[in-house]
This record gives C-alpha cells, sequence and structure tokens, in this order.
C-alpha cells in the first residue's frame, strides 16, 4: 500500500504485471536511487559479515567446548551415573505432550501430515548429525518415538473417552512431582529420616486421602443429621482413615527403597533453567490473577495491598529481589529453617513474575466490556461465577500475547540466577569458560547457549500466535 | 434483603445473606492475615539480627568503607565513607541510563521505522533483529558483548584508530575506549546544572508561547500539580540519596560531592539557594505579567525569540561546558582526550542499547501501525512522497500511541542496568552488594537500594507522563 505510486489512468487493455525475480527485485530492492544505494552498502555489509562469520566458524572456531561438556551444558554437575533419571523425565514429558497433543487433535482425520513428518525427520536428523548428541541418540530417537506413539494414542483415547483431557491434566500435575523425586532421589517412603519423599507426600497421600473422602461423602448419605454435616463428617473420616493406612502402610509392610539423592547443588544446566522456569511460571500465574482482581477489586483494602504490591515490585530491579531473596528469606523465616537454595530462587522469581503478569492480566480485564459482567448477573450468576465463567475467560483470552510475552522474559530471567550462585545455562558456561582448558572460546559457548535460549523463547511466541488463533473468536 | 427494613429485629441469617457483611468481614480477615503474616516475618526478623547482635540503623554508613572503585566521577578514596561510595554508584548508575535512554531510543526508532521501509532488504533485517535480540536474554548478549567483543580487542600496544591514525576519532583497545564527545572532568556538574535550568526556561517559555496561540492558558491547576510533583520528586531522589548519606564533612566541595548541607555551609552553595528562591520568585511575577499581557491582546512574537535564544544557549552550553575534545594517542596510557569509556561501561551500554533498542523498536511499530491507513493515503494523494509522509504525518501521530509502553521501557531499562554490575561496571547494585557483603547489613542496603530505584522510575515516569500529555490530543 505504501510502495503504490499514483499514475494517470491509462486507456486501453490493462497493463500487464510482469512477475519474476528481476522484476521483484526491481519493485522491492531498487525502486528509487535512494533504495538501490541502500541495497547495495547492506548486500555488501551482509556479504562481508556472513562471509567472516562463515569462515571463523569453520576454520578458527573451537567447538570443543560444547562437543566434550554437553552433558554440563544440558544437566549441570549431575552424576553421570544417573543420567537415566534426566532421560526418563524427558520421556515422561513427552509422551504426555504427545498425549495431550493427539488428545487435542482428536477430531483430525490424520496426525501426521506430510510437513509434520518432515519436520520431526528433520529434527530427527539434526540430532544424529550434531557431533554432540551423538552418543545419546537411542535416547533422543527414543523420546521423539514417545512423541510419536504417545499423540497416537492420545487421538485414540481422545476419540474413545470424553474425559480423556482431564485426566492428561491430571497427569501434567502428578509428572512434575515425578520429576522432581526423579531428580531429587532420597528414600521414597522415608523409613530412616521420616521424611517421605515430595512425590509420595503430596500426590500419594494428600491426593489419594482427598479423592476417599470426596468419593465417601458423594455416595453415601446419612439421612438424620443435615446434608453439610454428615458430608463433612464423612469426607473427614474418609480423608483420615486413608492417609493413616498411606501413612503407615510403607512402615508394616518394612519398605524401605530409594534413589540415590542427588543434592540441587548439582543440578544444574538447562535442566535446572527448565525446571526453574516452569516452576516460576506455574506459580506466578495464579499469583498474578488474583493480584489482577485485586486491583480492580471494589474493596478499598483489598486494591490498596495489591497495589502497594505491585507498583513496590515493578519498580526494583530483578536481581535486587533475587539476590536479597537469597539473604532475606532466611531472616524472616524462624531460626534454623532455610529453604534450599533453588527454592528460594523460585520464590523471588515468582515475586517478581507476578506483579508484572497482574498488568498484563489487569489490560485483558479492562478489555471486557462492562456489559459482560451484567449480563451474567442478570441471568443469576453470583459475583465469584461471574468472574470466573464469564469475565476471566475473556480477559485471559486477549491477554494472551502479553501473558506469554511475560513468560518469555521469565524464562529469559533465570540467567540472573547464573550470577546469584545457582549454576543454570548461563551459570554453567560461565563456570566452563572460565577454565583454563577452554580459555578464549567465548563466543563460541555464548553463541550455542544463545541458540537454545532462542529456539525456547521463539517457540513459545510461536505457540502463542498459533493459541491467539485458535481462540479468536472475533469473526471478521 | 429488600424487606429488611420493615424487620428491624437483628437476625443471624439475614447478616450471613447480606453482601455488605460479606465485604467488610472479607476485608478485616484479610488485613488481619497481612498483619499477622508481617508481624510473624519481622518477629523472626528481630530474633534473627538480636540473634546475631545486629542492631537496625544506617549508622554504619559513616564508616569507612575501605573498597576501590573501578570508575567514578565523585574523586572517592578508598578511605571516604560507605555514603560517599553509594552516591558514586547512585552516579555511575544514572550515567549509564542516561546514556542509554538516549541510544536506545535512537536504535529503537531507527529499528522500527525502517519496518515500514519499501526497501524490502531493511525491513527483513529489522525484522532480524527484533526477532533475535528480543529472545535471548539480556545478560547473556551483555555477557557476549564484554568477553566476547570488547576484550577481545588489540592491546594497547597495536590499538585500533579509526578513521585514521593521525586524527583519531576513536581510539580502542582492549583496555579502555576513546570517543570524540565530552571529557567527563568536575565542570561537567556546572554544565549539568546550567542545562537543567535552561531546560526548565525553555519548557516555561514553550507554555507561554503555546499560550499565546491558542489565546489562553490551556492546563488548569492538575498541570500544575504535575509539575509540582515533578519538583517534589527531585526533591525526594535527593532526600532518599542524602538523607540516610549525608555528609557532614564541610570540606567537600559542592557539584553532588558534598550534599544537601553543603548548599547552605558553602558560599557557592548559597548563592545556588538564592538563585533557586529567584527563580521562584520570578516565575510568579511572569505569570501574572503573562496574563496581563494575554489580556491586552499581544502576539508573542518576542517570547518566541526568548525561546529560541534559550535553546541556543542549551546548545552552547552542551558544546563548551562539556568539554569535548578528540582523543590522542599517549605512549604510556594508550590513548587520553574525549569521552572515555572503560570496558564494561561500554558492553553494558552496547548490551542495553541493542536489547532496549529491539523493544522499542516493536512499540514504535505497533505506534505507527495504529495510524489509520487513511492518513497514509491522504499524505500520498497530496503529493508527500514515502519519507515525507513517515516524517509528517505518520509519525507525530503515532507518537501519541506510543509514550506509555515507552515509558515502562525506560523504567525497564533502569532496572536492567543493575545487570552492568555482571560484567565489573560499578553501579548501585555493585557498590550496594560489596557494602552488604562487607557489613552483613542485608535490610539497610537493600532499603536504600529500593528508595533509589523507585524514585529512579518515577521520575522517568513523571516525566514521560508531562511529555505524553504534551502530544495528546488538543481537543476544544
Amino acid at each position: 500500500m505504501i510502495t503504490a505510486s499514483s499514475r494517470p489512468v491509462e486507456r486501453g487493455a490493462p497493463r500487464v504485471i510482469s512477475t519474476g525475480p528481476v522484476a521483484w527485485g526491481r519493485k522491492n530492492l531498487f525502486n528509487s536511487w535512494f533504495n538501490s544505494i541502500l541495497t547495495v552498502v547492506l548486500l555488501l555489509i551482509l556479504g562481508s559479515v556472513a562471509y567472516s562469520f562463515t569462515t571463523w566458524a569453520f576454520t578458527q572456531a573451537d567447538w570443543s567446548v560444547i562437543v566434550a561438556n554437553f552433558g554440563n551444558f544440558m544437566t549441570g554437575l549431575y552424576p553421570p551415573d544417573s543420567y537415566w533419571r534426566v532421560w526418563s523425565v524427558l520421556g515422561m514429558v513427552m509422551a504426555l505432550a504427545g498425549l495431550t497433543w493427539g488428545a487435542l487433535a482428536r477430531n483430525q482425520k490424520s496426525l501426521f501430515g506430510r510437513n509434520l513428518l518432515i519436520g520431526l525427520g528433520g529434527v530427527a536428523l539434526f540430532f544424529v548429525l550434531l557431533p554432540m548428541t551423538r552418543p545419546y541418540m537411542p535416547h533422543i530417537l527414543g523420546a521423539l518415538l514417545l512423541l510419536v506413539g504417545g499423540a497416537a494414542l492420545g487421538q485414540a483415547l481422545g476419540r474413545k473417552f470424553t474425559g480423556a483431557i482431564k485426566w492428561i491434566s491430571a497427569g501434567w500435575f502428578v509428572s512434575y512431582f515425578i520429576a522432581l523425586y526423579l531428580l531429587g532421589g532420597g528414600p521414597f517412603f522415608g523409613r530412616g529420616t521420616m521424611s517421605p519423599s515430595l512425590f509420595y507426600s503430596i500426590i500419594v497421600m494428600l491426593g489419594g486421602s482427598l479423592v476417599a473422602g470426596w468419593q465417601l461423602a458423594s455416595r453415601i448419605s446419612i439421612p438424620v443429621i443435615p446434608a453439610w454435616i454428615s458430608k463433612t463428617i464423612l469426607f473427614l473420616v474418609g480423608f483420615i482413615a486413608v492417609y493413616q493406612v498411606l501413612w503407615r502402610l510403607p512402615y508394616a509392610l518394612n519398605l524401605d527403597f530409594g534413589l540415590k539423592s542427588v543434592s540441587t547443588n548439582n543440578w544444574g544446566g538447562l535442566l535446572l533453567t527448565l525446571l526453574l522456569a516452569i516452576s516460576g511460571i506455574v506459580l506466578c500465574f495464579p499469583a498474578g490473577v488474583l493480584l489482577a482482581l485485586g486491583r480492580r477489586s471494589k474493596l478499598p483494602i483489598v486494591r490498596a495491598l495489591s497495589v502497594a504490591y505491585i507498583e513496590l515490585i515493578r519498580g526494583v530491579p530483578l536481581i535486587s529481589i533475587l539476590f536479597m531473596g537469597q539473604v532475606l528469606i532466611p531472616l524472616f523465616l524462624p531460626e534454623g529453617v532455610r529453604p534450599d537454595r533453588v527454592v528460594r530462587a523460585i520464590i523471588g522469581l515468582t515475586i517478581f513474575s507476578a506483579a508484572y503478569l497482574a498488568e498484563n492480566v489487569r489490560a485483558g480485564l479492562q478489555a471486557v466490556p462492562q456489559g459482560q459482567s451484567e449480563a451474567a448477573q442478570s441471568l443469576g450468576l453470583n459475583k465469584f461465577l461471574t468472574t470466573a465463567l464469564i469475565v476471566l475467560p475473556q480477559a485471559l483470552k486477549t491477554a494472551i500475547p502479553a501473558i506469554v510475552g511475560q513468560f518469555i522474559s521469565l524464562f529469559q530471567d533465570t540467567t540472573l540466577l547464573g550470577i546469584v550462585g545457582l549454576v543454570e545455562l548461563l551459570g554453567i558456561s560461565q563456570n566452563l569458560l572460565a577454565s583454563p582448558t577452554y580459555l578464549g572460546d567465548y563466543k563460541e559457548g555464548y553463541l550455542f547457549i544463545a541458540a537454545i535460549y532462542w529456539i525456547f523463547c521463539y517457540a513459545m511466541s510461536y505457540g502463542s500466535q498459533k493459541i491467539e488463533l485458535a481462540l479468536n473468536t472475533d469473526l471478521r | 434483603m429488600a424487606n429488611t427494613p420493615s424487620k428491624p429485629s437483628f437476625s443471624l441469617r439475614s447478616l450471613l445473606r447480606d453482601e455488605r457483611f460479606w465485604q467488610i468481614a472479607f476485608q478485616v480477615i484479610l488485613v488481619i492475615a497481612v498483619a499477622a503474616l508481617f508481624s510473624y516475618l519481622f518477629g523472626n526478623l528481630s530474633r534473627n539480627m538480636s540473634r546475631s547482635g545486629i542492631n537496625f540503623g544506617f549508622g554504619f554508613f559513616k564508616n569507612p568503607a575501605s573498597f576501590a572503585v573501578g570508575e567514578d566521577l565523585l574523586n572517592y578514596r578508598a578511605q571516604d565513607s560507605y555514603i560517599k561510595v553509594v552516591q558514586t554508584g547512585i552516579v555511575n548508575s544514572l550515567r549509564l541510563v542516561a546514556a542509554g535512554v538516549i541510544t536506545a531510543t535512537i536504535v529503537g526508532v531507527a529499528a522500527g521505522v525502517a519496518s515500514f521501509s519499501n526497501n524490502w532488504l531493511l525491513f527483513k533485517l529489522s525484522r532480524a533483529y527484533v526477532g533475535l535480540v528480543r529472545n535471548v536474554p539480556l545478560l547473556l548478549q551483555l555477557f557476549f558483548w564484554y568477553f566476547a567483543v570488547y576484550l577481545a580487542f588489540p592491546r594497547k600496544e597495536n590499538q585500533i584508530l579509526f578513521p585514521s591514525p593521525n586524527n583519531p576519532w576513536l581510539i580502542a583497545s582492549n583496555n579502555k575506549l576513546n570517543l570524540v564527545g565530552p571529557g567527563l572532568s568536575d565542570e561537567v556538574w556546572v554544565g549539568l546544572m546550567l542545562l537543567a535550568v535552561s531546560m526548565l526556561l525553555f519548557g516555561l517559555m514553550w507554555r507561554a508561547v503555546s499560550a499565546f496561540r491558542e489565546g489562553r492558558f490551556a492546563a488548569g491547576i492538575a498541570g500544575w500539580i504535575a509539575r509540582i510533583a515533578d519538583l517534589a520528586l527531585i526533591a525526594v531522589v535527593l532526600v532518599v540519596n542524602y538523607f540516610l548519606l549525608l555528609t557532614d564533612s564541610p570540606d567537600d566541595r559542592l557539584y553532588f560531592k558534598g550534599g544537601l548541607i553543603a548548599l547552605f555551609t558553602n558560599p557557592e552553595g548559597l548563592w545556588i539557594v538564592a538563585l533557586v528562591a529567584l527563580a521562584a520568585a520570578a516565575l510568579v511575577v511572569w505569570r501574572i505579567r503573562l496574563k496581563s499581557m494575554l489580556e491586552d491582546g499581544q502576539d508573542g512574537k518576542a517570547l518566541l525569540g526568548v525561546l529560541i535564544g534559550i535553546a541556543i544557549a542549551a546548545v552552547a552550553i552542551i558544546l563548551l561546558a562539556f568539554n569535548w575534545t578528540t582523543p590522542t594517542v599517549d605512549a604510556a596510557r594508550g590513548a587520553v582526550g574525549g569521552l572515555e569509556m572503560s570496558m564494561s561501561y561500554a558492553a553494558a551500554l552496547t548490551g542495553l542499547t541493542f536489547y532496549t533498542g529491539a523493544f522499542i523498536a516493536e512499540i514504535v511499530r505497533a505506534g505507527i501501525q495504529s495510524v489509520p491507513r487513511g492518513q497514509w493515503e491522504a499524505a500520498r494523494s497530496v503529493g508527500l512522497s514515502n519519507d515525507k509522509a513517515m516524517r509528517l504525518v505518520i509519525f507525530p501521530q503515532s507518537l501519541r500511541v506510543l509514550i506509555p509502553p515507552l515509558n515502562s521501557e525506560f523504567a525497564n531499562l533502569a532496572k536492567n542496568s543493575s545487570l552492568a554490575f555482571a560484567v565489573g561496571y560499578p553501579d548501585l547494585y555493585s557498590v550496594a552488594n560489596t557494602t552488604f557483603n562487607q557489613t552483613g547489613r542485608p535490610i539497610e542496603v537493600f532499603l536504600v537500594m529500593m528508595a533509589t530505584y523507585l524514585s529512579i522510575n518515577l521520575l522517568i515516569s513523571l516525566n514521560m507522563n508531562q511529555l505524553n500529555k504534551a502530544v495528546q490530543f488538543k481537543e476544544r
């Protein structure tokens, strides 16, 4: 539209629009003397940069720092004899991703189109050809196979059972704790130390007892006493009974096994980066939504507290929150209570990101017309249901690009933990590049991890565009 | 609820159904919960602090700091107090932020406008720049610039001289970078003060001229409140940095080297106080006179002359008081003169510039896109070329949408400047960190740091709000 030039109306046959590379170049690169000079200058600069980069990459650059330390880049100082645990976490995530994808795409005729197969093949080929991933080829190809198999299975399940998605979501929730246990290890039931693993205590004990109590309360009804009292009693009975059984059963059976424990000091590399980012994202999202709702609330105290929190946090740099989080959190807790430093890092990231996310969600909330909540209330929905079912879904839909943008910056912000002492991807690279063996290999190392960060961030923003398109109900 | 007035008797059931009751109860519960949380946290804090024998207080800031700072503009010596070192850090931070705001705006606007170029290559380059830089963490980019680019420069024996060895504009070695520009000597502070005064005068004149143009005073009381708040905030920044950090040594000279006390104990300082008081009085007189002139129906031609005069004076100040020089080769030190930048400063500035520039480019792009297509077409139809249409019609209109997000981007830049410490630049965060490590006083140091960053951000946002008001639609 900018390039359309005005010309007098011509009579006769319509002009033939010339096509082909020459015409294209004339239109887009050489349409005025200024643009022609610009194009030539830019081409010269680009050519020289590309030439010097290629010669550097293939002749001078020493990529051994990456090939030799690929495991360290991925997992930090994680003991190599326990790498199978990391691989099983990857396999679990891949299988779940496949299941989700299949279940979401259950109405498509065939899951694997031509482009997709080519893409998958390309990814597999890439990992096979790359020198540093070649030793792990069977694992990587296995993970890809799990993805594909999971997708096929997910589609079949999704067609057969309507509630498949719900169970897969629950699977994602459980998988987080399984992953934590697999990575951290330690006694599974905690016979000696009296501390069962996170997975066992949260998912099995609490989850099992909650489900048992809920089922008991919803299936049995006692006629005489009022319903809510009997339900509560039944729930408590079921909860306590099952909790006690699950708590004592391992002792009774004399079960005692577990994985070798790996201290969080040894977690690192891309693994730690992803763990931090995912935990931060999962935790800051509900906090941010609550803060945004609080800031829009009509209750003065709720609003004042939310505004104070958001503005205070948004006014200080993240690095100070993270660093002081490492120092101050133990000071604010009772003597002797000292959370793990990965936990402290996640707390710092969450505190920071929640404030920014709240502003993004608030923008989305403001975009929902007042009439929507009025209409909902006139249908008889109460405040809570109006917010949860009508306003929030629409607000989140408009806010998706901003929210994903915030997630991307949270992912990038995990690098700051590298200077606080955690050996996540950037931290481990700094350590490796500072070693005398790889002196001066900064360019190679930084280019490699920049590519990793770029791929993840780009994938996130690409995904957000896709979701935005899929949810776009604006029929224009 | 509707028939409660007819039944004045109190009943629990109706109370429980009253929405207002629940609103108040919820807020009371929230306040109690927050207060309980805070009392728990601060109780722990005071117990922890008393256990380690620390009393809360800022007194330790007067102790000698006894650590060296890489670069400073305040003649800091290692035996000076922590007050002085924190001031040094603040000045260093401000120096980075101020330069970064200017360069990032230039880069960002250029890249944003380039994405509307009808040169395909330039357009693609601009998009590639944004897509590449936004998806790689800032800290990694800073490391890249510092370790892989600036420290890879040749040693000072064969330093780079650009454009010619005899008359260089730029001298670069792996130690420092000398550029044609303002040498940062002591007189810079005088220059900065003069510049600030001339800016203030310029703003006043501008208002007077626009008042003449419109035939009335445009802004009511709101503008004045904003301006007073602005001035008050400058005072807040000073107080924040000096209230806790007052120097009481009368030897300290003025120009930021002393502090507030020096203003009143020093003959030069008294001059400035008198000048400010006179300016305030003149302001009132000026306003009264302006009003009467307006009522007499005079035109503002003379004022316009004054405006231009002040602008010329400001340019003269920039040119003369900032000691502009070209760098020269020096046998012992490599290079002297000009704008001397350490490698840390150069790396931090480059990294911040390109990172923030990419975000600003996206903002500019969105702003230009928000200008209706009809404006382009109208500009083209009155015969403006593509460049002129952009410069005269589209870009000025896009400013309206552009300022608020630009504001938050500048605030981000100010906060991100704290990452400069990772490449060894002694900014506020860096000196605060060292102070904390030496004294073991995390709370006090954190408070000072937080207050300073908060006031810098507030200052940025107040000024941007003023700018925003200036470019909004004038609705008559």
